[in-house]
């Protein structure tokens, strides 16, 4: 056994118990702050994951997880994308009445989860870790108690997240009852004859959906903009970020360790998956007014060029994946922690509540804008990269499947549905008319490290994108393309 | 390092700059970027000096792995087809900033916006790799339609974004597929454009593939030239864009589709070139007589300037598909000529609209009386535009003329035509409607004429070098032609009956 491989997540783990206990004897005035402290050890935690070497795959617990280099590249990017969310969150306690260090105790077990997802190799832990990144979400989308919309979030994230789980262990029977295992390896190895079992394809198919419902995909995505609209700010934030890297994760490692034959020949139904969920979310973005809202849709939006490079099939797509996350963590983080800061005084985070901003706090205006742009796929930023990326994937397989071609289409024409209501937010931001309020925004120090670091995240990974596509590429060298 | 990344890292370094110098400060920011455009246009002119005349190679080369698994450099040089195109770049950038004391609102992001574009418009021309060509291009496109959107002027100053934003956008992107196609297709790991034609020119493409991504190149970068039938954002868009931008977008990051035809799909898919060569000369004359013709029906005189601006496109198309030593040669001094007319027509047609809060040419009559130098220097561009000897566009026009009348005698006629006769009526029609005749009296005694050094620099400028490259074409053309004949032969290689056809032409 070799069970010291979990080390990232008992550590994550036993931060969160500890912020639990230490609720029991700080004062409540001082509670506040522990957001920070459990920000900085999280920080420690990232430099430490560093040390571990995942070149080669190990397995623990009877082959149940596994610490490769794909693992390896989700956990840091969970532990960053944890770090900016607690910091926001200490920026967000405030509009909590009660019990902040629950919040952040919430966070590191949701966090867990999602180290855990990263790692599964088999199906019973992908639902062990599914489960403990929702239901601790269920909690997080309803914990603003005295607001009505965020209750709502809540239980409409408990109905249909329930459903998918349902769907989702119902799959993984089927499967088991067709293949007698759980375990990746074992899936992919021997079990030949199978494939076409309508039992095990039917079980495949469902988990299919009890993760398309994760990454909000068509046509599982209706819960997202309700949810993402209703939730605290930092909950949305990891919402879209973790919760959806940990599908994205999961998604890659069903598809192309466990059962590469079978992905083989649902290519047109992925395709057809991403192509509407491009459509989708870019179309619905249209007329929103609600910032978090059309967030909301964009990342359903951002979920289907994401699935563009699943429908690729290939290392290049899996990696343009992992690049294209690594940007999209800097991007969103740095626009929820805006909407987190901004939106105190506004209510229903109308998008005139950035109106002016540039006047209110230039950096919350810069790094607005420059997430704006980044999501739109603007050129020197992440974003453009990133889908530069992903295109180049897809149009090199259509060479072989025409359909690639439409399904280009229709990135294409969501690339540019999305230029007008992302660069909305920007006019916003510089030129409509102010709200009432022309008040300096105070920032604290840690929210303005924290917006400086995704500033440079963005455009550190734009203009010098090689350092991440090496440590993508390497990733997904771990999977079996 | 290079002289070209100077030339094109100056403005983007003085747009960071003015960045972060408080809203206040209008003279310094205002300094820092006539600062950096004019030494961009100095070390650019410097370099047009230093440039070996006759070489075929690229020059000033510069190249630095940027990601290396996917083969992408930052690779910059310049050789006789972009040579010309940077310093008209360059010299048009510095006048667009001296024209931008008409900003009065938020100068400071104002001034960013354009020194990003000058960058990214350099930086497109100067860069041989596809990636930073694209890069660059997008880097300058996204000001343009922010500065339109926001600094325009006019009543139609949103639809007019709105539509100039969803053309080059949909053009750019079906772009960038063709580039990733042909990329990909070649198989060869690289974007480097220098790399890209030595391997295609050993393993050429299979003609299905060449004729299915040429197309992509085609629209995508005729989108952004305006080719006919996709023209229809252009006039509209300089109609209310910012001097400034109308300046810059018009004279030169247009051209970039052009550029980008003549650099990467002539040379690189030679069989699909041929295959589609028919269909742009007469995708050109809809250039040429249509949009004449419709310049003809103008009341306004910026929408005169820019449908005649997409009608002067279809002579360039007309000398790439001419596909000779000739015609190319040609098409790239239009592209230059072209380049510093446009500048200098929207230049003071925003002067004007300046100083007269109108365009509207119903309205406007003998402004030569008020106006001498500016009216006389707006004659100037107008004959320029109908091809008058002595302007630079003369000279590529003729040779895009002597090109095309071997393969295309129908077309060449008709497309004399529309230069001599269609260009000559509206400009002819404008110059006596607009710039004779009584003064209007409802006019108030603040237009006054462009007086003092910085406001008439631009203008000069721009009139010196279009007659300083009609009288000594030369100086271009001698420039160009190492490297035409090379795309020349690249472009035409295919069976070996027409490799025979080309040597004798160039024999000849």
């Amino acid at each position: 056994m070799n069970a010291t491989l979990t080390i990232l997540e008992a550590a994550v783990v036993m931060l969160g118990l500890v912020i639990l206990l230490l609720d029991l004897w700080m004062p409540a005035a001082q509670r506040r702050n522990l957001g920070y402290a459990a920000a900085a050890v999280v920080g420690i935690i990232f430099a430490g994951s560093f040390l571990i070497d995942a070149s080669q795959a190990q397995y623990a617990f009877g082959q149940m997880y596994v610490m490769d280099s794909l693992a390896l590249f989700f956990k840091r990017f969970f532990l960053l994308a944890a770090m900016a969310v607690l910091v926001m969150s200490v920026e967000f306690a405030d509009r909590i009445p009660t019990g902040i260090s629950e919040y952040y105790a919430l966070i590191l077990f949701a966090l867990s989860g999602m180290m855990f997802a990263a790692s599964a190799n088999d199906f019973i832990l992908v639902f062990v870790a599914l489960e403990l990144i929702t239901i601790t979400f269920y909690i997080l989308t309803s914990f603003q108690r005295s607001r009505l919309p965020s209750l709502e979030a809540g239980v409409k994230y408990l109905i249909l997240g329930a459903l998918s789980s349902a769907f989702m262990v119902y799959g993984i029977a089927l499967v088991f009852g067709a293949a007698k295992t759980t375990n990746f390896n074992e899936l992919a190895g021997a079990i030949r004859t199978i494939v076409g079992q309508p039992v095990y394809l039917l079980g495949l198919l469902l988990v299919l959906v009890g993760l398309g419902f994760k990454i909000a995909a068509f046509p599982f995505q209706i819960w997202a903009p309700d949810v993402y609209q209703g939730s605290p700010a930092p909950t949305t934030a990891f919402l879209a970020v973790g919760s959806k890297a940990a599908g994205i994760v999961l998604l890659l490692r069903v598809l192309f360790s466990a059962v590469p034959e079978v992905t083989a020949n649902w290519t047109k139904l992925l395709m057809i998956v991403s192509g509407v969920t491009i459509l989708y979310g870019n179309l619905c973005a249209i007329p929103q007014r609600n910032l978090k809202r059309l967030l909301g849709y964009s990342s359903i939006a951002h979920a289907g060029y994401m699935l563009l490079g699943v429908t690729a099939m290939s290392i290049a797509g899996s990696s343009a994946i992992l690049y294209y996350l690594g940007g999209y963590l800097f991007t969103v983080l740095a626009a929820f922690t805006v909407i987190c800061v901004v939106m105190r005084e506004v209510e229903g985070d109308d998008i005139s509540g950035v109106a002016g901003l540039y006047q209110r706090s230039p950096l919350l205006a810069v790094a607005m804008t420059l997430a704006m742009v980044s999501l739109a796929g603007i050129p020197p930023l992440a974003g453009f990269f990133g889908k530069f990326l992903l295109l180049k994937a897809v149009i090199e397989k259509g060479a072989v499947q025409p359909m690639y071609y439409w399904l280009i289409g229709a990135a294409l024409v969501g690339v540019v549905i999305s230029f007008y209501y992302y660069l909305g937010v920007v006019r916003a931001i510089f030129w409509s008319k102010a709200a009432e309020s022309q008040t300096v925004i105070p920032l604290s120090r840690p929210v303005r490290f924290s917006l400086y670091a995704c500033i440079a995240g963005m455009l550190y990974l734009g203009i010098f994108p090689n350092t991440l596509v090496n440590a993508a590429i390497q990733a997904s060298k771990a999977l079996r393309l | 390092m290079s002289t070209l990344t100077y030339i094109l890292g100056w403005p983007l370094l003085a747009g960071i700059l003015v960045v972060f110098i408080p809203q206040n400060y209008r003279f310094a920011i205002r300094l820092i970027a006539l600062a950096a455009t004019g030494v961009s246009m100095l070390l650019a002119l410097k370099l047009f000096a230093q440039f070996q005349t006759g070489v075929a190679g690229y020059q000033f080369v510069q190249k630095a792995a940027w990601v290396e698994a996917l083969g992408i450099s930052y690779h910059v040089g310049v050789d006789g087809l972009n040579i010309g195109l940077i310093v008209m770049g360059a010299i048009v950038a510095f006048a667009a900033a001296c024209v931008s004391w008409e900003i009065t609102e938020r100068q400071k992001e104002f001034y960013v916006l354009l020194l990003v574009m000058t960058g990214g418009i350099l930086g497109a021309f100067a860069s041989l790799d596809l990636f930073f060509f694209f890069f660059f291009h997008e880097l300058a496109l996204i000001p343009t339609f922010i500065m339109i959107g926001v600094w325009g002027k006019g009543e139609e100053k949103n639809y007019a974004t709105f539509q100039i934003t969803l053309y080059l956008t949909v053009g750019a992107l079906i772009a960038l597929v063709g580039l990733i196609a042909l990329y990909l297709q070649a198989g060869a790991n690289t974007f480097d454009i220098a790399e890209l034609t030595q391997r295609l020119t050993a393993n050429p493409l299979s003609v299905n593939h060449q004729y299915f991504i040429f197309p992509l190149l085609l629209f995508g970068f005729g989108i952004l030239v305006s080719l006919w039938p996709f023209h229809s954002w252009a006039p509209l868009g300089y109609g209310v864009a910012p001097t400034a931008t109308a300046m810059l977008h018009a004279g030169v990051l247009k051209k970039f589709g052009l550029y980008g035809l003549i650099r990467v799909a002539l040379p690189l898919l030679p069989e699909g070139a041929q295959g589609w060569l028919h269909v742009i000369a007469y995708l050109c004359l809809g250039n040429i007589l249509y949009c004449g013709l419709v310049a003809m029906r103008q009341k306004d005189l910026n929408l005169l300037i820019g449908n005649s601006s997409v009608a002067h496109m279809g002579f360039i198309f007309l000398g790439l598909v001419s596909l000779n030593l000739i015609g190319l040669t040609g098409a790239v001094v239009v592209m230059v000529a072209h380049g510093l007319l446009a500048a200098l027509t929207f230049g003071l047609s925003g002067y004007l609209r300046q100083q007269m809060n109108t365009l509207d040419m119903e309205q406007m009559s003998g402004l030569l009386r008020r106006f001498p130098f500016a009216g006389a220097a707006l004659i100037m561009a107008m004959m320029a535009g109908c091809g008058l000897p002595g302007f630079a566009n003369f000279v590529g026009e003729v040779m895009v003329f002597f090109a095309a009348w071997n393969d295309f005698p129908l077309v060449t006629i008709l497309a004399v035509w529309g230069a001599a006769i269609i260009g000559g009526v509206y400009m002819f029609r404008a110059i006596r409607k607009v710039l004779h005749g009584p003064f209007p009296e409802w006019v108030g005694a603040h237009a006054v004429d462009a007086s003092g050094f910085w406001r008439r620099l631009p203008f000069a400028l721009l009139l010196a070098v279009l007659l300083l490259l009609g009288f000594v074409p030369r100086l271009l053309t001698d420039k160009i032609k190492p490297s035409a004949e090379n795309i020349v032969r690249l472009a035409t290689r295919t069976g070996g009956s027409q490799l025979e056809a080309v040597k004798t032409v160039q024999d000849r």
